[in-house]
């Protein structure tokens, strides 16, 4: 196999459109949010050049947006959207829908704070808000790895054990608009990657009739239930098994998270999306001081490592978590997640929680660093700590 | 940290920082540069004050929190500089580079800037070459006599590629020209 790549300056929304040009999509129904538009802005500029033979659905709001799609995938297309924010609280309904009907749609998602007060900046508030939805949830540094897990996001949701929707996260202007190095696979390598999709049990498929999405009461609901929480089990394990497959043309690792400088690391942020690079140049220079500091950058949010982020973090003396989301009234997301997986170990390490950049607040080098002297020094609470909030 | 530069622009809605900031880092990227382009996310409105930054490294670039301490600051609308703080963040090492008619000596005492100040007439150029005040291609041709990483050549071959199917042969002409009048004419 010939893989060929070319780098290009790129926004991850362009980058996103590339992969959805290279997967060629039957169907895609978008409706255009800020910070999501420039990725259907692009995408519908490929439709319109013929570059793509989808067949692209201008919808009236995301609710159809997402119910289109929905028809579509069940109907037996591979389909896509994409959204953002409030865009994705208008589909809420219909994103559960599309989990229990069991449709692999994949769905990128420029991360972008819910309202109110009403903003247009990043936070993860509204993919945090659709954890329990039966989506897969993959989290995205950089404009590449906003590329590259499109396709790892189409084999694992595709794959027949599966057979759920994902959403791509990214960070919406940091990530969507900002322009960074991306290099771009061949069409050809990329296009025999995603290869033909060949549904299982269309709608369409008439010799071999099905209901989808039938009434069910007290006699079935539970046991459909039931059967996502297998399927995601098996997303778990599919996963690596994809990132295995798309590392062949890559040459990227693509595991749960990232482990960077943790070996003899003393304090380890865990954090997810753009600002792990930002905590990685902090690292670096904090690591020319001698100080033993690492990150470990979540890849996989749903479903969750639980296992593997114990055995990774468990023998670390201190962690802080970061959230770009809050949780009112409980622990903020991830913190929530990280702390219940070392639940079971033995040795544990001490835990802060931090949440930072609400509505696309800045966070600068030197707060990272802080948190890290903090964190060194073992200093930990069962409060949260919120990192360039006023007041606090 | 520093084996990276990091630019600043100030200009107004519309007039181009944005894409000034983009032919910058394309023109490093053709030289396998690492790069970052991005605007400060702010409501964006025609005329009202704005900046982009860019970087340009060696190495991955792995932050992407905004530029803080700038090695050059270009400022697109000489307006600004009574609206904005255009040497914040800047060293002696620093370079400030001003549309502007005035010279390098009586803006570096305007603004107070502790680096090296350049000026160049970049709206002059542009009515008299494009016929219209269009300043941003121009002081990109001034960056390129200041910033190794940008080179004119590279720079005027962008212009060429993206603008010509555009805005045709005499339009794409006169901008290329517009830059490489700045890259000479550029005071400091």
């Amino acid at each position: 196999m010939m893989v060929t790549k070319k780098m290009y300056p790129m926004t991850g929304a362009q980058a996103i459109a590339e992969a959805m040009r290279q997967i060629n999509p039957d169907v895609v129904a978008a409706y255009p949010i800020t910070p999501q538009t420039p990725i259907i802005e692009n995408f519908a500029k490929f439709v319109a050049d013929g570059r793509v033979d989808t067949e692209y659905i201008r919808v009236e709001s995301e609710h159809s947006a997402m119910s289109a799609t929905v028809g579509a995938a069940a109907a037996g297309g591979r389909a896509m959207t994409a959204t953002a924010s409030a865009g994705l609280a208008l589909m809420w309904e219909i994103v559960y829908v599309a989990a229990s009907m069991r449709l692999p749609i994949i769905m990128p998602i420029a991360n972008r704070a819910l309202s109110g007060p009403i903003n247009i900046h990043c936070d993860h508030s509204d993919t945090m808000g659709t954890r329990d939805s039966g989506w897969i949830q993959i989290y995205s540094e950089t404009a590449q790895e906003a590329y590259e897990n499109m396709f790892l996001a189409l084999k694992l949701a595709e794959n027949k054990n599966v057979q759920l929707p994902a959403m791509v996260c990214l960070d919406g202007f940091i990530t969507s608009h900002g322009v960074e190095n991306v290099e771009i696979y061949d069409d050809k390598t990329m296009k025999d990657f995603a290869g033909e999709y060949k549904p299982i049990d269309p709608l369409l498929d008439v010799d071999n009739p099905i209901t989808y999405g039938p009434l069910q009461l007290q006699d079935y609901y539970f046991e459909t239930k039931r059967q996502q929480v297998d399927a995601m089990k098996n997303a778990k394990k599919v996963f690596l098994e994809a990132g295995k497959e798309l590392s062949k043309i890559t040459g990227n690792d693509y595991g749960y998270f990232e482990k960077y400088m943790m070996d003899d690391a003393e304090a380890v942020i865990v954090v997810m999306n753009s600002t792990a690079g930002n905590v990685k140049s902090v690292v670096d220079e904090m690591r020319k001081d001698g100080k033993k500091v690492g990150l470990l950058k979540l890849r996989l949010f749903r479903p969750f490592p639980y296992e593997e982020v114990a055995e990774a973090l468990h023998k670390i003396p201190v962690v802080g978590v970061f959230d770009r989301a809050e949780s009112f009234g409980a622990c903020p997301p991830l913190y929530g997640e990280i702390r219940n997986a070392l639940f079971d170990s033995e040795k544990k390490p001490k835990m802060q929680s931090f949440v930072f950049g609400l509505g696309g607040r800045d966070i600068f080098s030197h707060q990272i660093e802080n948190v890290f002297e903090t964190l060194l020094e073992g200093e930990t609470s069962g409060e949260t700590k919120y990192i360039g909030c006023r007041g606090c | 940290m520093k084996n990276m530069i990091e630019i600043r622009i100030h200009g107004r809605g519309g007039q181009g920082a944005k894409t000034a900031a983009q032919f910058i880092v394309e023109s490093a990227i053709t030289d396998g540069k690492h790069i970052q382009a991005f605007p400060e996310y702010g409501p964006e409105r025609t005329g009202a004050p704005m900046k982009t930054y860019a970087r340009i490294s060696d190495n991955i670039i792995k932050t992407h929190e905004a530029v803080a301490e700038p090695d050059i600051v270009m400022v697109i609308d000489p307006t600004l500089l009574d609206v904005a703080d255009v040497s914040e963040g800047m060293t002696k090492s620093g370079i400030l580079i001003v549309n502007s008619t005035e010279t390098p000596e009586k803006i570096k005492q305007k603004t107070g800037c502790p680096g090296k100040v350049y000026t160049i007439d970049a709206t002059g150029i542009s009515i008299d070459l494009l016929g219209t005040n269009m300043p941003n291609m121009p002081i990109l041709g001034a960056l390129s006599n200041v910033c190794p990483d940008v080179k004119l050549d590279v720079l005027t071959k962008s212009v060429r590629d993206k603008f010509l199917n555009k805005i045709g042969e005499e339009k794409t002409k006169a901008n290329i020209e517009a830059m490489e009048r700045a890259h000479r004419e550029l005071k400091g």
